[in-house]
C-alpha cells in the first residue's frame, strides 16, 4: 500500500529507528573489563570455539570510546570502582553495561569490606550473568539478551533522547524467565521527534 | 630408596637441630639470655626478642658468616587482641647457603604501635612493612616509604585488626556516585 507499492522491490520503508537499532544490535563492540577470572571465560566467548563473531561482537575494544558495551567481567574491589567507573563514563552514548559473574552482580564469595557487593551501586546494568564463572555460552546468551533489548531501544545508562517507543518485530519480547532491568525513572520512554521528510 | 629418603631425612634432622642450637647460644651469649625467648616445635625454632634490638638481631643473622640468614621469606603483623603486647611483627628467615630457616618474632604495645624497620636490612622488607602497616598500622620507624599497600591512601582504618568488622565501616570507602 502506497510507497512501498511505487518503489517496488528494492526499497524497504520502516522506522528510522529500527533501522538504526538493527544496525547497532548487530555490532555491539564490547570494552572488555577483564578484572578477574571471569575475564578468561570472556576470552574464550571471543575465541573460536564460541565465537562471538557470529553475534557482531568480536571486535573487543580497549578503548572505551570505540566500544558500545562494557562486559565488566571480576572481582570489582572499592578501590577498583572509580576506574570501572571512569572508563564507563568516557564511553560514548548509547551504551549497554554487563555484569559477567557473581562478584560483579553481587559480590559473590568475597563478602567482605573491600569488594563492593554489587556494581550496580555504581554503574546501570543492564543484564546480569549468573555463574562464576559464567560459562561462554552463558554470556553469548547474555548478548543474544542484550541484542533483543538494543532493538527495542532499550537502554539503562543512555540520556532519554535515546530511547524510543519502536519494537522490531513488533511481538518481540524477553523470554519468560529472564531477568531484565526496567528503565530508570528518569529513562522513560519519551515519544519520538518527528523526522521531517 | 626408602632407606635412603629416612636417612636423608633423619640427617636434615639432625642438621636442622644442631643449628637451632648453635642459633641460639650465639645469640644469647652475643645479646644476653635475659633478652632471647628460644621456642623449638617439631625442630623450627622461633626466637622472641624485644623490638628495641631487633634491627640489632637481624644484622647479625644476616652477616654473621656461620650463619648468614640472607633471604627475608615473610615479614607479617599479628594481632594477639591483648591489652599488653597486642601486635606482633613476624619475621621468617632463610638462608640461602645452609637452608636453613628460624622465625623471628617481636612485641609493641597498642597504645604505641612502632618498632625500627629492618628494610635498612633486607630491602625486600620495604612493600612487607608498607603491607604490615596497611593492614594492622604497626609503624616501622625510619622505613623510607611508608604508605599503604592495597587499599587508598584517604581510608582511615586498619582492616586486619580484630576490632575492624568484617563488611568494613559504611562510608569509609566512597563510591562514584551512580
Amino acid at each position: 500500500m502506497g510507497l512501498e507499492h511505487a518503489l517496488g522491490d528494492s526499497f524497504l520503508t520502516t522506522q528510522i529507528d529500527v533501522a538504526i537499532n538493527w544496525c547497532r544490535k548487530n555490532s555491539l563492540w564490547p570494552m572488555p573489563m577483564g578484572i578477574s577470572c571471569c575475564a578468561i571465560e570472556m576470552m574464550a566467548f571471543a575465541g573460536p570455539r564460541f565465537d562471538a563473531s557470529r553475534f557482531g561482537s568480536e571486535v573487543f575494544r580497549f578503548s572505551p570510546r570505540q566500544s558500545d558495551v562494557m562486559i565488566v567481567a571480576g572481582t570489582t574491589t572499592y578501590k577498583m570502582a572509580k576506574v570501572v567507573r571512569k572508563i564507563y563514563d568516557q564511553m560514548p552514548d548509547p551504551k549497554w553495561v554487563i555484569a559477567m559473574g557473581a562478584c560483579t552482580s553481587s559480590g559473590g564469595m568475597y563478602r567482605t569490606y573491600s569488594v563492593v557487593q554489587g556494581i550496580d551501586q555504581f554503574l546501570p546494568v543492564d543484564l546480569y550473568v549468573a555463574g562464576c564463572p559464567p560459562r561462554p555460552d552463558n554470556l553469548l546468551n547474555a548478548l543474544i539478551l542484550l541484542q533483543q533489548k538494543v532493538q527495542r531501544g532499550e537502554s539503562r545508562g543512555n540520556s532519554p533522547s535515546y530511547i524510543g517507543e519502536a519494537k522490531f518485530p513488533p511481538e518481540a519480547d524477553t523470554p519468560k524467565g529472564w531477568r531484565t532491568s526496567a528503565p530508570l525513572a528518569q529513562n522513560q520512554p519519551q515519544p519520538l521527534p518527528i523526522i521531517a521528510g | 630408596m626408602r632407606l635412603w629418603r629416612r636417612t636423608s631425612l633423619n640427617r636434615c634432622r639432625l642438621l636442622q637441630v644442631s643449628v637451632n642450637q648453635k642459633v641460639i647460644e650465639q645469640l644469647k651469649s652475643r645479646f644476653g639470655e635475659s633478652n632471647i625467648e628460644a621456642n623449638e616445635f617439631r625442630d623450627e625454632l622461633t626466637v622472641v626478642v624485644p623490638k628495641e634490638i631487633i634491627v640489632d638481631v637481624c644484622r647479625f643473622l644476616k652477616d654473621d658468616s656461620t650463619l648468614k640468614f640472607d633471604l627475608l621469606a615473610d615479614l607479617c603483623g599479628i594481632d594477639m587482641y591483648t591489652p599488653a603486647k597486642r601486635f606482633g611483627v613476624i619475621y621468617n628467615l632463610y638462608s640461602l647457603t645452609s637452608h636453613h630457616r628460624i622465625r623471628l618474632k617481636t612485641f609493641v604495645e597498642e597504645e604505641n604501635p612502632k618498632l625500627p624497620t629492618v628494610s635498612t636490612v633486607w630491602a625486600t622488607a620495604n612493600w612487607h612493612e608498607r603491607e604490615t602497616y596497611d593492614m594492622f598500622g604497626i609503624i616501622f620507624e625510619g622505613h623510607p616509604d611508608l604508605r599503604r599497600m592495597y587499599l587508598p591512601d584517604e581510608f582511615e582504618h586498619h582492616p586486619l585488626r580484630k576490632d575492624f568488622p568484617l563488611m568494613g565501616i559504611p562510608g569509609s570507602l566512597p563510591l562514584p556516585k551512580k
